[in-house]
């Protein structure tokens, strides 16, 4: 029929955007490699195991907060003994996440997750640089 | 009967990844070789199935629409509804594709004390049948940014929509509450009502459940049991450039999941869910409505002898003639 041009092309069309992925991280160069967060210098262990860190890290960051807004509770007892001040910018950012943008940046981006918490929340590094 | 056979074997095929997920050694079967098979099935069955379809003949319009065909300039043609040229022919097509206008024309005929018949509208069904597939289509295009690295503007925009309420953290997806509510209403839709109940085959069952499985597998790792999605990504981004890798830190959970999808891709091209495609290939709905304007020549014509009225007379002139009957010539 005369109408076997426009179906073929709506199934490459179709294949093509399917196999889009595939074409595009091909042009990109991308590969498996992870976003390798720089992780800080001076401190071996972090708040949780890296594990739970890894998967769980905003829901931890969300009991701090309720703590802190909620039920006015400071102080947190990390599982290896430890006390840190819950505070998402003056305990992960100043403790030992100083470079935002190598750790939390690499990997949200990476992820594709846009973090609100910065729309109020100021990274201590550009608030240090701007006060000078 | 037919529903929970078939939930059983979304059951039984989520329980078998979750279990043989943590066997080390079947972690690539799971992860990376069966996906690539599932993958190759859907794009060879899908081509397979809309190449047949475009051999069938179509050698004249099949003009079954309730609009006024188009006729003498007096006469108010329905353009939309009964289409004579192209353009009314892609408007028609994108409101069924985008809106399913046909089935928001949905009724229901019932019976009545009376006897009286009675139809109604029926647009619930449109309802549910628009917020499933919307819900796919938005999560479908979320899930590329576990795909592209640099993620696209156009996801990361759509994951902002989306997740617009900012309610919890991970944030709610609002097609996440959408696509569980119209499937759940979907297959009630057909567990509920005795008719509906006793045309719904096992394959109808079976698609909903692999679907909500695969919906409800995804949730849980978001929103419940949380999951590496970093590993995740490294994972997804190895399978598409053909360096397949299947870091430890990928959970059987995940693996829950890329099962249930594997099996719906390798389903998809031989089940009803080729209605994907089905949909564009309907006569009905994407042929214009041009049968008198048009001359239509049938494409496999041959001759056939005929006999027509002139020889036939001649024929029988002489007897038709005795019988007194009256002649062309
Ligand atoms: C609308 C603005 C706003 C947004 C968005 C926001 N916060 Fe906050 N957050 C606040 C305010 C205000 C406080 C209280 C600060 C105080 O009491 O010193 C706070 C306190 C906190 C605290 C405890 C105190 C501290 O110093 O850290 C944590 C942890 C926290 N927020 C985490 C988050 C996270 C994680 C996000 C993103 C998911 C987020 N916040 C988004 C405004 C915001
Ligand atoms: C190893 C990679 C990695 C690092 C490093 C990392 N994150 Fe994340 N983070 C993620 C991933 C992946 C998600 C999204 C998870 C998802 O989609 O469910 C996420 C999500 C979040 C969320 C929830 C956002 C949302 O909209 O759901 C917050 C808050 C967050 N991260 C805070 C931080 C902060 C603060 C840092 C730096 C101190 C940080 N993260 C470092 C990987 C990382
Ligand atoms: C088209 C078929 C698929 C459907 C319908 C589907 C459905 C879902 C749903 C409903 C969620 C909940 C969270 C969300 O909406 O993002 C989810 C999460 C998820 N899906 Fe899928 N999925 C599909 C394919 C895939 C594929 C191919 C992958 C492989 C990489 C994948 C990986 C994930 C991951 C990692 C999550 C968790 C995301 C997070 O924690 O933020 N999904 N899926």
């Amino acid at each position: 029929m005369r109408d076997r041009g426009v179906i073929y092309t709506g199934l490459l069309v179709f294949l093509g955007i399917i196999t889009f992925p595939m074409w595009h991280d091909w042009a990109a160069g991308t590969t498996s490699r992870g976003p390798d967060p720089v992780l800080p210098a001076q401190e071996k262990q972090c708040v949780a195991p890296l594990s739970t860190m890894r998967t769980s890290h905003m829901q931890l960051l969300m009991d701090w907060r309720d703590g802190v807004v909620r039920r006015n509770v400071h102080t947190y007892t990390a599982f290896n003994g430890r006390n840190f001040n819950m505070s998402l910018t003056g305990t992960c950012l100043t403790g030992c996440h100083t470079n935002k943008a190598d750790f939390c940046d690499r990997c949200h981006n990476y992820a594709g997750v846009a973090v609100y918490c910065w729309d109020c929340h100021v990274d201590p590094k550009l608030a240090r640089r701007s006060a000078k | 009967m037919k529903a929970l056979s078939s939930l059983a074997l979304v059951v039984a095929l989520a329980a078998l990844a979750f279990f043989l997920g943590r066997v080390e050694p079947l972690r690539v079967v799971l992860g990376v070789i069966i996906p690539y098979v599932a993958i190759a099935i859907f794009l060879a069955g899908v081509s397979y199935k809309v190449i047949v379809w475009s051999l069938s003949p179509v050698p004249f319009r099949i003009p079954t629409s309730c609009g006024q065909q188009k006729s003498l300039s007096w006469i108010k043609a329905g353009w939309l509804e009964n289409p004579h040229s192209t353009p009314g022919v892609v408007a028609r097509m994108a409101l069924e594709v985008l809106l399913f206008r046909s089935l928001f024309r949905n009724t229901k005929a019932e019976l009545r004390e009376g006897p009286r018949l009675i139809y109604g509208e029926r647009r619930f069904l449109w309802l549910g049948a628009l917020a499933f597939h919307w819900s796919f289509l938005v999560i479908f295009v979320r899930h590329l940014r576990f795909f592209i690295e640099p993620v696209p503007r156009l996801v990361m925009v759509l994951d902002r929509l989306d997740s617009f309420f900012q309610v919890g953290i991970p944030l709610l997806y609002i097609t996440d509450v959408t696509i569980v509510a119209a499937l759940l209403y979907l297959l009630l839709r057909r567990l509920r009502d005795p008719q509906v109940r006793y045309i719904s085959l096992f394959a109808d069952y079976f698609a909903l459940f692999l679907i909500l499985g695969l919906a409800l597998s995804g949730v849980w790792m978001r929103y419940f049991a949380r999951i590496d999605v970093v590993a995740v990504k490294q994972l997804a981004i190895g399978l598409v450039t053909f360096s397949p890798i299947v870091p430890r830190e990928v959970t059987s959970l995940f693996l829950v999941h890329l099962i249930l999808l594997s099996t719906l891709l390798a389903y998809f091209p031989f089940s009803k869910l080729m209605h994907m495609g089905g949909i564009f290939l309907s006569p009905t709905r994407n042929l214009a409505n041009n049968n008198r304007r048009k001359r239509h020549v049938n494409p496999w014509d041959y001759p056939v002898p005929v006999h027509p009225y002139q020889e036939w007379e001649a024929e029988f002139h002489d007897k038709i003639a005795a019988a007194g009957l009256p002649l062309e010539k």
